[in-house]
């Protein structure tokens, strides 16, 4: 069985981010997890694990304080 | 692939703010420009700022905005709502300067009945100074001016300013809502929708207060500072609606 490619996608623009962790945290489905790296401002931004799971419910882009997440979906 | 969700329109894109990672102003500041955009306001709303940490709220927001002095907030919003009824004016205020320097403005806007609304940020210290000790400090909490938690008889108790102005005749509406998870978030932007139309129906005052994280001067993470607000928080400043007496006026 081939893989299907995933319906929802999640993008972090990950030069806005704080690292805050807040999407992290309440996503319930563990799509998104912190950086290795740091961004210019020297924070772990938040980016995508496993975009598979991701039901686009957009409770993380409910969450950030800083509206630096963008959902899109097929 | 389709963008979901679209950008507040009168949000300024692009723009960091200068909140520290996990604050809970950046959320009401979206939620904010999200109900003006629904509500067809942007055009003619005034907000009044406050000094604080959103202190440099007109730099995100695309709307006009006046500053106001320290706790003055709602002294202006009568000014301005009275010489233009026609503008849709609102306060945005934090808990050290509603309710401790702007206590006497606080009050007497609200027992006038003023038509318009005002959003209350209470997130238990002064944030822009550095964390001291506000009039709505929980017995307990440790702050830079209690480093020994808050001793009730040396400096008083958590001052309930919302459930005061809420006896008031004039006050139309008032609810204390939490920035303390999505359910919270989601309740919260309700709460000001509803705020911001008993303005627009012209039925008189109506305040909501936000329990808001600062994960900063909390000392803690963003994720333990939004458990700490539905944890312990919620428990000296209970959440619900304070009074609805929209059905009475309208």
């Amino acid at each position: 069985m081939t893989k299907t490619a995933a319906k929802h996608k999640v993008v972090v623009r990950e030069e806005l981010c704080k690292g805050c962790g807040l999407c992290i945290e309440f996503c319930a489905r563990n799509v998104l997890k912190e950086s290795e790296h740091l961004n210019k401002s020297g924070y772990h931004y938040a980016e995508p694990a496993d975009m598979d799971q991701c039901t686009g419910c957009m409770t993380c882009t409910l969450v950030c304080p800083e509206v630096v997440i963008e959902v899109y979906d097929e | 692939m389709k963008l979901k969700n679209t950008w507040p329109k009168y949000y300024k894109r692009d723009v960091v703010t200068h909140y520290c990672p996990g604050c809970g102003h950046g959320i009401v500041h979206r939620i904010v420009a999200e109900v003006l955009e629904e509500l067809d306001l942007g055009g003619r709303a005034i907000c009044v700022n406050p000094a604080g940490c959103a202190v440099l709220a007109y730099l995100y927001f695309d709307f006009d905005v006046i500053e106001s002095a320290h706790g003055r907030g709602t002294a202006i919003a009568t000014g301005v709502k009275r010489s233009r009824p026609d503008l849709f004016v609102f306060t945005y205020q934090g808990d050290g300067d509603l309710s401790a320097i702007g206590t006497a403005e606080t009050i007497h806007s609200a027992n006038r009945g003023e038509n318009i609304a005002v959003i209350f940020i209470n997130n238990a210290v002064y944030g822009m100074t550095g964390g001291q000790m506000a009039p709505t400090t929980l017995i307990d909490m440790k702050t830079t001016t209690t480093p020994a938690g808050r001793d009730p008889k040396y400096d008083g108790y958590p001052l309930h300013i919302t459930e005061v102005v809420a006896q008031f005749p004039g006050v139309v509406y008032a609810e204390r809502v939490a920035i303390d998870s999505p359910t919270g978030i989601r309740k919260t932007k309700k709460a000001i929708a509803a705020a911001f139309q008993t303005q627009v129906d012209g039925l008189g005052y109506s305040i909501i207060e936000v329990l808001s994280p600062c994960p900063t001067n909390w000392k803690q993470s963003p994720v333990d500072s939004f458990k700490w607000v539905s944890e312990v928080m919620t428990t000296e400043f209970p959440l619900g609606v304070l009074t609805d007496k929209r059905s009475r006026k309208g």
